[in-house]
């Protein structure tokens, strides 16, 4: 409460308001409308009832303003209240920037701004609290957007409306306000107390239930499709990075080095039963080849990388039989085949075996069961283990009675080197990379086809393409599609249509889906971006 | 070879025959690391010789702990099968109402000791009871089938071994083919205990004498808590229709309590067992046992330091509860303590230290000359003696042999004196030195413990001490003298003798005071007049407080200041002495890395605070502001920090250039017009999934182009 009594006092300076009120509207109208504040002034300061008018008209011009000038404000604001956090700072706005804004308002909306601030304020705190960088980007780059949709939208739509009418005329306002007020407490929207506790704890896990508190979550709508170079793949991306100056090379060689000089030590613990792990930030797979290359040349060493995308447990028992022990035959389960081993390692002392494991704790191999065989075989006292992990949750995997199995000696080796070989498959990267692979699928489904079943499949790209801005496109209805196809002399019959639309779908080219009104709709899961990339693709072929 | 494919994720490199090595290369390894390679080979043997003897004195440990509990074991083993040898017709009405006798064994939460337990008890079992010992862990029997096969696989390996090897071919064909079940097991049995019978009599006797003659199935569940309920009930009720046939015992290991067995088994299944409950040692006993046994003794010449001890307790009490978790740091610390001290060649015997000595070279005399200990000792000694020892080689090894010799004896007079300290503070209330002697001990390691408040309290308290108690106490003081090797307490045990002889003359002494008390109290009750009887009262108050210390006061401060003695002369800290370096392992740091890391806080620092491990100053920063020089996944890492539970990937993208771009300094407005720079772009691509493989986000499908986040808070 004191806070909002000192921000009321330094208000009280400018502007001519009652205490009351300006304590009325912030207590009562935390959450309530701009326009019903506006309302509600209007009764209670009859001097100011000429220029609050002028607010409205104001409050109108915003609305329609242009986006850039819409996010250089709201850039603005972030930016001063980021200014404001640190004191002694002061920043001034040169009014010519917001041109549109008449003269004589300041005063009044400066008055209004004070009397919405509970409001502003809850706003303010959310953008400024998640994104400020995200801002301070836009306030440099105000031209880089130019589309005129709304920026911000809330994923629950319903509520993105109003958002958006509220931002624009409080961001307005609170430019004009001087940033040392802004930015007195960043603050939330309920009642004082709370915003006095919600300042004092800088407790993270708060932070957690407060993000997952509703459903709504507010992020912008902009896609990576807008922009243009959206998309590389695995060895454009290679080369783009080879091009990037590495950094920190001497202080990365030290790292190295000090990891190095443990070589002989691990090797010494390895052969008195322990197993080790390295942890740590960077990629520890040069690390554990240089281990292989200079200290187990003379040994018979498995190396397996478990971020390769499609290793399972199987596979490191199968080379352990096959290839280490020279077994032929086959095994019912993995538990016969780790029986298998176990008793020749236990039969034989002489057989020694070293095993690497890139990435222990990757998806692949993290599984219970996985872990539980892994563990086993690193018991055998003539199997040593040394493996790797990278994933901040990997010691979750392993109860009590693995842990003692393994035996694990912990090192810290943190490298700072990328992970380029761990990140390189396709899979395990992120959409942007995704698209590639798509088409590369598309193109060769659909070569394999005869061509009507490509004219199946185009019509219906074209008809996805065409409805792409369509929001509440339900996708192509089959009989509709069965008509189109007709016409287009693709198919005779209902019965051709259905074995084709069997064989996309196999290949998951198509999805159906039935609609409210029970009629089968077709849609197809892939990207636009990619399926325009296709048609022309196919375009160019014909 | 190089192992990166996109093919295939396993790699197996074999050498040629001819480079493959035969012998052991351990030893090698041992002297590698270290430039500073002192005596490595014997540092080696050393070790290895150390560590052998500690395993077997644990492993004895551990033996003669379970012993009670086998003993019971074998105990109900053995009435369930005489039940059936004796009174036939009432093992048949039990059987009738086919319940299987049953162990259930409480072994307590560290899982991982149980391995050790089970292990020496179907070797206890196999040599005593009977050939056919199976254990069943859950993780191998995830259905009945499975339970069943390995049942009759390992059955079948007993009887391998007990039968002649020409029977051993056929075993193992049918092992291969054979349909587990029951029926077939039953028949085995069967055929099993007929050939034992007609076997030559000779041969009948020998295996008798350590079998019974129809020898008991015993199945053992090592964890029962895992197996799956519909696993357990199917195995019950199906062995307990062929209990008839065989006679099968089963033994559960269970961790938590008794009471899981019923909320695994519905009563159907439960009321076919005969349950009968077996509780095994504690944990703590355990320790406490394998402390005494192992650092309490002057029979291993390796020690550890306060600040090790304190880190595997710490593991001990707040992580596992396991023993053998606790053996492992101790394994380490001796592997850590022989490869880092070049000095720990002399961390042997008496005698054969003494022998070292005199081998020593001369890098390792500048060794010892550069321990802080002995540079303390150096000082502390007349400047000629000092000049001696600092040039002189020879001298110097005569010097160490009297200060290793010193050693020997403070740490034989250390451990009798604390025994003794601990057997009077654990009789004082609250405990104020801690109610086991590890506590004590590590209190006495670590500093001087007479000048620490709870020693101060513990002989407040001692000082009243009861007169039954002290003596008690004295006695078993007398005992632990005695029973030391040390010859220098002969004085002390005679003193504790004296002092107890005088306990007893008091007596005499002390009835005779009472006789005046109780005169008095005489006085008081004759007395009716209200006036006297105030005045005799207060009297008596006067004389009570006037009174001085009795005999008994007396001599029980004396005992208190003797004890104090005691502890001052003998309980001095281990840091204090010289060359503790050479049997003391200190680096606690190393251990506690090792043993018990925090993965989660490496990689947290070196996000947040890459200056940590790269010392470039560029990268010195303040808290809370993101560098720019930092590596790439620092800058992504901290930008993602302040987003919500939904990251836009292209605002990332902006907000991440901005701040790459600052850095080089360009102008913000130049590069802001265009799009994202493409190199820009891919370092955030690597970067963002490397965070990906890191778990701090993953793709979302909730909106298009987003990631969500998955941590919250640091560490």
């Amino acid at each position: 409460m004191s806070q909002l009594e000192l921000k009321r006092n330094k208000a009280l300076e400018a502007r001519f308001v009652a205490d009351e009120d300006v304590l009325k509207h912030i207590s009562d109208n935390g959450g309530v409308k701009v326009r019903k504040d506006r309302a509600q002034l209007e009764l209670n300061i009859k001097r100011f009832v000429k220029k609050l008018e002028n607010i409205s008209d104001d409050d109108e011009a915003q609305e329609i303003l242009e986006e850039q000038n819409y996010v250089a404000v709201l850039g603005a604001c972030a930016e001063a209240s980021e200014l404001a956090q640190t004191p002694g700072k002061n920043v001034t706005f040169e009014s010519s920037q917001y041109p549109e804004k008449p003269a004589s308002t300041p005063k009044s909306s400066k008055k209004y701004s004070a009397s919405n601030k509970a409001e502003l304020k809850s706003k303010k705190n959310e953008f400024v609290s998640t994104t400020p960088y995200r801002l301070r980007k836009r306030l440099t780059a105000p031209s880089l957007r130019s589309d005129s949709e709304s920026d911000y939208s809330a994923s629950c739509s319903e509520e993105e409306e109003e958002d958006k009418d509220h931002k624009e005329t409080s961001d307005v306002i609170l430019d004009q306000k001087t940033p040392s007020k802004t930015r007195a407490a960043p603050a939330s929207k309920k009642t004082p107390a709370k915003k006095l506790k919600e300042e004092m704890t800088s407790n993270l896990v708060e932070e957690y239930f407060e993000a997952h508190s509703s459903s709504k979550v507010r992020t912008s709508d902009r896609t990576l499709q807008k922009l243009q170079k959206r998309k590389l793949d695995q060895q454009t991306l290679l080369v783009l990075l080879n091009k990037a100056p590495p950094a920190f090379t001497a202080e990365l060689k030290e790292l190295n080095q000090q990891h190095e000089s443990l070589f002989s030590k691990w090797m010494l613990q390895l052969h008195l039963g322990f197993s080790i792990v390295l942890y740590g930030l960077g990629s520890k797979r040069d690390l554990l080849e240089k281990f292989r290359t200079s200290l187990l040349q003379d040994s018979v060493h498995l190396v397996v990388n478990g971020f390769f995308p499609s290793i399972t447990v199987r596979s490191i028992l199968n080379s352990i039989t096959e290839e280490v022990l020279d077994h032929m035959g086959t095994f019912r389960s993995p538990l016969d085949q780790l029986d298998l081993i176990m008793k020749r390692f236990k039969e034989d002392s002489s057989l020694e075996l070293y095993l690497l494991i890139h990435n222990l704790d990757s998806k692949m191999l993290r599984g219970d069961k996985s872990q539980q065989i892994l563990a086993q075989l690193a018991s055998l006292p003539n199997i040593h283990l040394i493996a790797s992990i990278d994933h901040i949750n990997a010691p979750l995997m392993w109860d009590q009675a693995k842990q003692s199995l393994y035996n694990w000696l912990w090192y810290e080796t943190t490298t700072f080197s990328p992970y380029l070989e761990e990140t390189s498959y396709e899979n395990s990267l992120l959409v942007q990379q995704s698209g590639s692979l798509a088409l590369s699928s598309l193109t060769h489904v659909l070569h394999s086809l005869t061509p009507n079943a490509r004219g199946i499949f185009r019509l219906l790209a074209r008809y996805h393409l065409e409805n792409k801005d369509n929001p509440s496109y339900p996708g192509l209805s089959f009989q509709d599609f069965y008509q189109r196809c007709r016409e287009a002399f693709l198919v005779n019959s209902e019965l051709t249509l259905r074995a084709q639309l069997t064989e996309f779908r196999d290949h998951k080219l198509i999805r159906t889906k039935r609609g409210t009104d029970g009629v089968e709709y077709l849609l197809i899961p892939v990207d636009n971006g990619t399926l325009t990339d296709f048609l022309e693709k196919e375009d160019e072929d014909i | 070879m190089s192992t990166s494919s996109v093919s295939k994720g396993c790699f197996v490199f074999k050498p040629g025959s001819k480079k493959r090595r035969i012998s052991s290369p351990t030893a090698d390894y041992f002297s590698q690391g270290k430039n500073d390679s002192e005596d490595s080979g014997l540092r080696f043997a050393t070790c290895q010789l150390l560590w052998k003897q500690i395993n077997s004195e644990t492993e004895k440990i551990q033996e003669e702990l379970n012993k009670q509990l086998f003993d019971n074991l074998i105990h109900f083993l053995r009435q369930s099968h005489s039940e059936l040898q004796t009174k036939k017709t009432e093992w048949m009405c039990r059987m009738k109402s086919s319940e299987i006798p049953t162990a259930a064994l409480v072994l307590g939460v560290n899982v991982t000791d149980h391995d050790m337990t089970f292990k020496s008890l179907s070797e206890v079992l196999q040599d005593n009871v009977t050939p056919y010992v199976v254990s069943l862990q859950a993780k191998e029997c995830p259905g009945i089938k499975h339970l069943l096969q390995k049942l009759m696989g390992q059955l079948m390996d007993c009887n391998v071994d007990v039968d002649s090897s020409e029977e051993e071919e056929c075993v193992n064909i049918s092992q291969k083919k054979i349909r587990c079940s029951m029926a077939s097991l039953s028949k085995w049995y069967e055929s099993v205990t007929k050939k034992t019978d007609s076997e030559t009599p000779s041969k009948k006797r020998t295996s008798s004498s350590r079998h019974w003659q129809s020898p008991p199935i015993v199945v053992i569940f090592k964890d029962m808590e895992s197996f799956t309920t519909k696993v357990l009930q199917d195995f019950i009720v199906i062995s307990s229709q062929h209990i008839r046939e065989f006679p099968l015992v089963l033994i559960f290991g269970i961790a938590t309590s008794p009471m899981i067995i019923h909320r695994l088994l519905p009563h159907s299944v439960s009321s076919l067992l005969c349950i009968e409950l077996f509780q095994s040692l504690s944990c703590k006993e355990h320790l406490a046992t394998v402390i005494d046994k192992l650092l309490l003794t002057t029979q291993f010449p390796f020690k550890l330091s306060e600040k090790v001890l304190q880190v595997l307790i710490n593991i001990f009490l707040y992580h596992d509860f396991s023993v053998q978790n606790f053996i492992k740091g101790f394994q380490l610390s001796i592997v850590e303590h022989f490869y880092s001290q070049p000095l720990s060649v002399l961390c042997c015997q008496l005698l054969e230290a003494k022998k070292r000595v005199n081998s020593l070279s001369h890098n390792q005399c500048e060794n010892i000359r550069s321990l802080p200990s002995f540079r303390r000792y150096v000082e502390s000694q007349v400047s000629e003696k000092q000049i001696a020892l600092l040039t002189e080689d020879s001298f110097l090894k005569e010097v160490t042999q009297t200060l290793l010799e010193d050693l020997h004896i403070y740490h034989e007079n250390y451990f009798t004196v604390l025994r003794c300290l601990h057997v009077f503070t654990t009789s004082l209330p609250k405990y104020p030195l801690g109610k086991q002697i590890r506590e004590l001990h590590c209190a006495c390691l670590g500093k001087s413990v007479w000048e620490t408040e709870e020693y101060e309290s513990a002989i407040q308290l001692l000082r009243m001490l009861a007169k039954d108690e002290l003596v008690a106490i004295l006695q078993k003081c007398a005992e632990i003298f005695i029973s030391s090797s040390g010859k220098q307490f002969s004085n002390t045990v005679e003193k504790l003798e004296e002092f107890l002889a005088r306990f007893q003359n008091l007596e005499a002494e002390t009835s005779e005071v009472q006789d005046v008390s109780v005169s008095s109290q005489k006085e008081l009750q004759k007395t009716t007049d209200l006036y006297h009887l105030q005045k005799t009262l207060l009297a008596l108050k006067e004389s009570k407080r006037s009174k001085k210390l009795t005999k008994f006061e007396m001599l029980r401060f004396e005992v208190v200041d003797f004890i104090d003695s005691l502890v001052r002369s003998y309980l001095a800290p281990a840091e204090m002495q010289t060359l503790n370096e050479v049997v003391y392992f200190n680096t606690a740091n190393t251990l506690r890395e090792h043993l018990n890391a925090a993965p989660r806080i490496a990689l947290h620092t070196a996000l947040n605070n890459p200056y940590c491990y790269l010392k470039n100053q560029t990268l010195k920063s303040d808290v809370g502001c993101i560098s720019n020089t930092a590596p790439d996944i620092c800058i992504v890492y901290k930008l993602h920090l302040e987003c919500g539970r939904l990251i836009n990937l292209v605002d990332w993208l902006e907000a991440f250039s901005t701040v790459v771009t600052a850095v080089e300094g360009t102008d913000p407005d130049a590069v802001a017009t265009d799009q994202v720079d493409e190199i820009i772009h891919a370092r955030f691509i690597r970067a963002v999934s490397e965070l990906e493989l890191l778990g701090f986000i993953k793709p979302s499908k909730q909106k298009t182009d987003h990631v969500a986040r998955l941590t919250w808070g640091g560490c």
